[in-house]
């Protein structure tokens, strides 16, 4: 009753089929809603059964309407089916491996296969105490410290000089560009065979050998001196020097594809800028292009460390799976042919600390690439 | 944004025709100078020359000669990125005697075709290789399809719950190395028992990289590129979701998907660790096998160099035909990566 004294014109309008129900049942007009308003009022008069009130909405529920409730809550789970594929993998496949790759490096030595005959192991750091103390892993770790900080900032370097000079020039660019990405879609298992085809001293005996090979007769008609570089008896620094050139050959692609992308994007603007101010090229390259390019190159950078800390395939494909030059096998080895070698000899526990060690290092440095990068890229 | 845009300029032809017509009238021959400002430059340069001749000399002089060291210099780097495979080329036509002269001829005197035999009837049996690589690379790229277009669909798509914390955990295990993986892959495939047959090792070759982060990622992008309209209307007209999904959505991205399949395709082709650790012997895909077979003879310790270019030639060429038809693909795709396959 208040109510009504509130707000007139709405609860007339509500109240409608309410004053319509005395009349309604004496005149029979309106059926239809009729029949709702003397529902309503069963309901409310046997209010303590509620379920009643219900059940005799129900059947006011078209087919259509149902469907459409139905299609509802179906499509409230959908996009889940649509995922469902993807997650499963990658619970089995991604997810797991992540919590159960913590969960082995702290049991010492672990071997899947013992532990399902039972085998119970020691909890704690010995896996990674004992990879430190490994001098294999010594040398894996310096290995690809070592490949990594050469190798990045001179192939940076490189393909920086090669986009910029594909940049300026005209004429027969896009054949330039296209033979400057070969390398990328290469195996690199493949051509490091190639290189280590051309960089080999050919014939049984390296000391006597039939022929010094092609790169040695290159350097020798250059005036040079003929070098065992990955032969049995080779230095480890000419082993490094080959692994070098060979990284560098494979990375300047992807870095030249991003940096000449980076460059096409400069407003031409500032070199019209500069040149009317008289700046020198050298000038512009490091006052423009570079700071302009900057975070590409962090791009290629971090991407490059990344890439780096996980090299394998390309000593795989120069010296072989001895990772090493005959009589020397393991001395060029990797963080991750470490962790392949542990795999394989049956130490999950093992892999799984250098793994997580590698994972580590490679946060870290790219943690720090980016702090440095954030400091330096310009806008 | 189309749209958008049309709006607010029907909106201002109303309000502002005439002003924007005199702008039009004046702004023409702007836009025309614009276009022609190479042939003003030299005008201009024409006019500057008539006033100090001899510094416009040296300055052109200065830029054939820059012009002449740019192509020196990416002339001498692409002579280094191609002699590798120059000398792949000819010394897998090479006779093993001519390979092992002591002064190394940069053109074959004699051509022996029979390397390439050589590689698929001697220890390599390169025939069966390519045959495994590409029914490993085929179902692979197949189903990765299916999966990452229907999980592109519901992020780009679909309202539900937690979903952008679910894409972000996704992107996120996209830091974690591979080989992290790798270790506890080894273990759950066997415990599996999926190592045992021939139909298990296939399975553990295709399964555990179906699901690429990546590529979830770079299609959802270009599904929400596609304006939301044409999914209404599409509902509007009663179409169902999986219709729309695989008549609008997916034509539309088709550039992305022939990426997706190129770069899936080559990193079978490429791939070495996981099968050598799980099919060495059984699969043996195409890298594994290369690099296993023994090309050098025992009793004098020379290597067969020609035979291995002939068959590392076989391997690389598919991929370089692959590249220059599908360029455009897989630069796009490679620039926004960083990663091989």
């Amino acid at each position: 009753m208040s109510e009504e004294k509130t707000d007139p014109i709405l609860t007339e309008q509500e109240e409608a089929p309410v004053l319509a129900e005395e009349p309604a049942i004496g005149e029979a007009a309106l059926p239809v809603e009729g029949e709702q308003a003397v529902l309503s009022a069963e309901g409310e008069a046997a209010l303590p059964a509620e379920e009643n009130g219900e059940n005799n909405q129900k059947p006011v529920l078209s087919p259509q309407e149902k469907k459409i409730i139905w299609k509802d809550r179906f499509n409230r789970y959908k996009a889940w089916l649509y995922l469902l594929p993807a997650l499963i993998i990658l619970a089995v496949f991604t997810v797991w491996p992540i919590i159960n790759t913590v969960r082995m490096s702290f049991l010492k030595d672990y071997d899947a296969l013992k532990a399902i005959g039972g085998a119970s192991f020691t909890v704690g750091f010995d896996n990674f105490v004992n990879v430190a103390h490994y001098r294999r892993f010594l040398t894996c770790l310096t290995n690809t410290m070592l490949l990594t900080v050469i190798t990045v900032p001179v192939s940076t370097m490189l393909a920086l000089l090669i986009a910029v000079a594909l940049n300026s020039i005209k004429f027969i660019r896009r054949t330039m560009q296209t033979i400057f990405f070969l390398p990328y879609v290469t195996n690199a298992i493949a051509i490091g065979m190639v290189f280590m085809a051309m960089f080999s001293v050919i014939g049984g005996n390296p000391s006597q050998p039939l022929s010094i090979g092609i790169i040695n007769t290159i350097i020798e008609a250059f005036g040079g001196k003929a070098v065992n570089w990955v032969n049995a008896g080779s230095s480890k620094v000419a082993n490094m020097a080959v692994l070098i050139i060979y990284i560098v050959w494979n990375a300047l692609p992807f870095k030249i594809l991003v940096l000449l992308g980076g460059l096409q994007g400069v407003n031409k603007q500032y070199y019209e800028a500069a040149k009317v101010d008289g700046a020198s090229r050298f000038r512009i390259f490091w006052r423009i292009t570079v700071p302009m390019l900057s975070p590409m190159i962090a791009y290629v950078v971090i991407t490059g460390f990344i890439g780096g800390f996980k090299e394998y395939s390309s000593i795989v494909g120069i010296f072989g799976e001895s990772m090493g030059p005959v009589g020397a096998d393991g001395r060029m080895n990797t963080m991750v042919g470490f962790i392949y070698d542990a795999i394989e000899s049956g130490n999950q526990g093992r892999a799984s600390a250098a793994a997580l060690i590698l994972f580590v290092i490679i946060f870290a440095v790219t943690m720090i690439n980016m702090y440095v990068s954030k400091k330096r890229v310009h806008y | 944004m189309t749209d958008f845009h049309e709006n607010n300029e029907n909106e201002m032809t109303a309000v502002q025709q005439e002003t924007l017509q005199e702008e039009a009238v004046q702004a023409a021959p702007v836009r025309q100078e614009s276009e022609n400002k190479a042939e003003l430059d030299s005008a201009e340069n024409l006019m500057k020359e008539k006033d100090i001749k001899t510094v416009s000399r040296k300055q052109t002089a200065m830029k054939v000669l820059v012009q002449i060291g740019l192509y020196v210099f990416l002339g001498i780097m692409a002579l280094i990125v191609l002699f590798p495979f120059y000398w792949m080329l000819i010394s897998s036509v090479k006779t093993l005697d001519e390979y092992n002269a002591v002064v190394p001829t940069l053109w074959p005197q004699q051509f022996k075709w029979e390397n390439y035999a050589a590689a698929f009837t001697g220890d390599l049996d390169l025939g069966t290789l390519l045959l495994n690589t590409i029914l490993v690379g085929v179902v692979s790229t197949l189903l990765s399809l299916i999966i990452t277009v229907l999980s592109a669909y519901a992020f780009a798509r679909l309202e539900f719950r937690g979903k952008n914390a679910l894409f972000a955990a996704l992107l996120a295990t996209m830091m974690i190395p591979g080989e992290l993986f790798t270790i506890t892959n080894y273990v759950t495939v066997a415990e599996f028992g999926w190592l045992s047959n021939w139909a298990g090792i296939f399975t553990t070759l295709v399964v555990p990289f179906l699901v690429s982060v990546f590529y979830i990622y770079l299609l959802r992008q270009n599904f929400m590129q596609i304006p939301n309209e044409l999914y209404l209307a599409a509902k509007v007209d009663g179409t169902s979701d999986l219709k729309y999904l695989w008549r609008v959505m997916v034509p539309l991205a088709a550039p992305t998907l022939v990426s997706i399949t190129i770069l899936k395709m080559m990193g079978a082709w490429n791939s070495y660790i996981w099968p050598r650790l799980v099919a060495k012997g059984t699969i043996d895909l195409v890298t594994v096998g290369l690099r296993g077979a023994a090309f050098t003879d025992l009793a004098t310790g020379l290597t067969d160099f020609p035979a291995q270019m002939a068959a590392v030639l076989l391997v690389t060429l598919p991929l370089l035909l692959v590249f220059l038809f599908f360029r455009k693909y897989i630069m796009r795709g490679v620039s926004r990566s960083g990663i091989k396959g």
